[in-house]
């Protein structure tokens, strides 16, 4: 059972269609691998070989593959929830109640969404501490860490957005109390405050701006800066690890 | 039969001829050897297989938390029925306890931006690349200076009665002067006393934010006044 499983596999990895798919055989030899990983537009930007400590777990403690997958999982059920939720006032508390108590899985979903975030807030910030204290900033990574620095003040933007989207008092009053602190900006402090929440006071146009950030313009800026971030790390000579003895 | 030995053969398959660096030249340093010819291993399926576990593992991490912990679903937003206290999302009540001791300005927008602007230009100083230990050379004089700094950070900090922030400020402080007068080389005192300045900088930054974030978070109730997490308060 077992061979004939393997042999079909086998000979499917052989077959014409898989090979118009993947431009290559079976995965077996150094030339098929390479080809496996500069062959293909989601790998290509990782190097063919890697050096055996940075796949050490606590060469990174896998901080940043994490921050991308949780950027891929908050994508998908972001998008789901999209499917039951409309950015108006009050209709967006309804969809909240809907989802707890008519749709099939909804707080479920939510909840998938929001330890998501949280985490991913979390795990941003952990992982720029432990590139600090690896050296991971020196030359030649220092356009790199500044790219990250962005892309932790976009993660905290997207939770902020988000933070709106339910509409209950918890969310009303946390931007809120967010918001005034840009009316304390010198000069400009309110008209920047007006822009933000489209009015003198979070209200609906609030709450259709921040829905618009947080599932298309900050996605998408994330989304670009992430490519250029993993792009990056191996274009500066992959991860800053450290010796046996110690250094960096 | 040979295929699948070359699957399963980590190493011996996958070290090949590659460019070498051979000098590594630093500032003031003479020209050093080091070699570079670290084991290497294939992407796939090495990192590509190690990718996918922790996916693995965050998957089912997110789904236990999910399954046991619900989103929190309050009243309708009523812009009539403020809350209090009103608070902001966990990663910004660090802010909003900074708020209690500044006025808005100060602590809504000149120490945030002045946090980003330090935390964008660290790689562009090139102060001290080597990372060599804060005591090594001078130590004396650099006492002095550092002691001079916490206590001029410490008097307007006393003054506007910040102690959640002079608290994790005179913990760093302190393991900086033990880390001066000891004589230990080994053990944690001894990784201590290798440490440069900017990790004594980062060290006190994030002791800082997390003291002011756990405080703000758990400890702080109606009127921003003191609670413990586990007391019963009116809302």
């Amino acid at each position: 059972m077992a061979t004939s499983l393997h042999a079909a596999i086998d000979n499917l990895r052989r077959s014409r269609v898989w090979k118009s798919i993947f431009r290559r055989g079976p995965a077996i030899t150094n030339r098929t691998r390479s080809v496996a990983v500069f062959g293909n537009l989601f790998l290509h930007w990782l190097p063919v070989k890697v050096r055996e400590k940075s796949l050490r777990v606590r060469a990174a403690y896998y901080l940043g593959s994490l921050s991308l997958l949780l950027f891929l999982i908050l994508v998908v059920t972001g998008v789901l929830l999209m499917f039951y939720y409309h950015p108006a006032a009050p209709k967006a508390y309804h969809d909240m109640k809907d989802l707890r108590f008519v749709v099939s899985n909804g707080v479920f979903l939510r909840n998938v969404h929001r330890v998501g975030a949280h985490l991913m807030v979390l795990l941003v910030f952990w992982h720029m501490f432990h590139v600090f204290y690896r050296g991971g900033y020196k030359p030649p990574h220092e356009f790199n860490w500044v790219v990250g620095v962005v892309l932790l003040l976009i993660t905290l933007f997207l939770s902020y957005t988000g933070y709106l989207l339910p509409w209950d008092q918890l969310a009303f009053w946390a931007v809120t109390v967010g918001t005034n602190i840009i009316s304390a900006m010198p000069v400009i402090g309110n008209e920047v405050r007006f822009v933000a929440l489209g009015g003198h006071i979070v209200g609906e146009n609030a709450l259709l701006r921040f829905y618009v950030l947080h599932v298309v313009i900050l996605p998408l800026l994330a989304f670009l800066l992430i490519g250029v971030h993993f792009w990056r790390v191996q274009k500066d000579g992959g991860l800053t690890v450290k010796d046996d003895d110690g250094k960096n | 039969m040979t295929e699948k030995t070359k699957i399963e053969s980590g190493f011996g398959s996958d070290a090949k001829k590659e460019p070498r660096r051979i000098v590594f030249i630093t500032r003031k340093t003479s020209a050093k050897v080091i070699d570079e010819r670290e084991p290497k291993l294939m992407t796939y399926p090495h990192l590509l297989v190690r990718e996918a576990v922790v996916l693995e593992v965050l998957l089912i991490v997110m789904v236990l938390i999910s399954l046991f912990w619900d989103a929190p679903l309050e009243q309708l937003a009523n812009p009539l029925l403020t809350p209090n206290p009103a608070k902001a999302p966990w990663y910004f009540l660090g802010l909003q306890e900074l708020l209690h001791f500044f006025p808005p300005f100060v602590a809504g927008i000149l120490i945030p931006t002045l946090v980003v602007i330090a935390l964008i230009v660290i790689p562009y100083f090139n102060v001290n690349v080597e990372g060599k230990p804060l005591w090594d050379e001078q130590a004396s004089r650099r006492f002095g200076i550092v002691i001079g700094v916490v206590i001029a950070l410490l008097i307007p900090l006393a003054v506007v009665d910040a102690w959640t922030i002079i608290v994790p400020t005179v913990l760093v402080a302190g393991l900086l002067v033990a880390a001066f007068l000891s004589k230990a080389t080994t053990g944690w005192m001894g990784a201590l006393r290798t440490k440069p300045l900017s990790w004594w900088v980062m060290t006190w930054f994030i002791a800082t934010s997390v003291c002011l974030t756990v405080v703000g978070t758990f400890f702080r109730g109606p009127g921003w006044s003191w609670v413990w997490p586990w007391g019963t308060h009116a809302a």
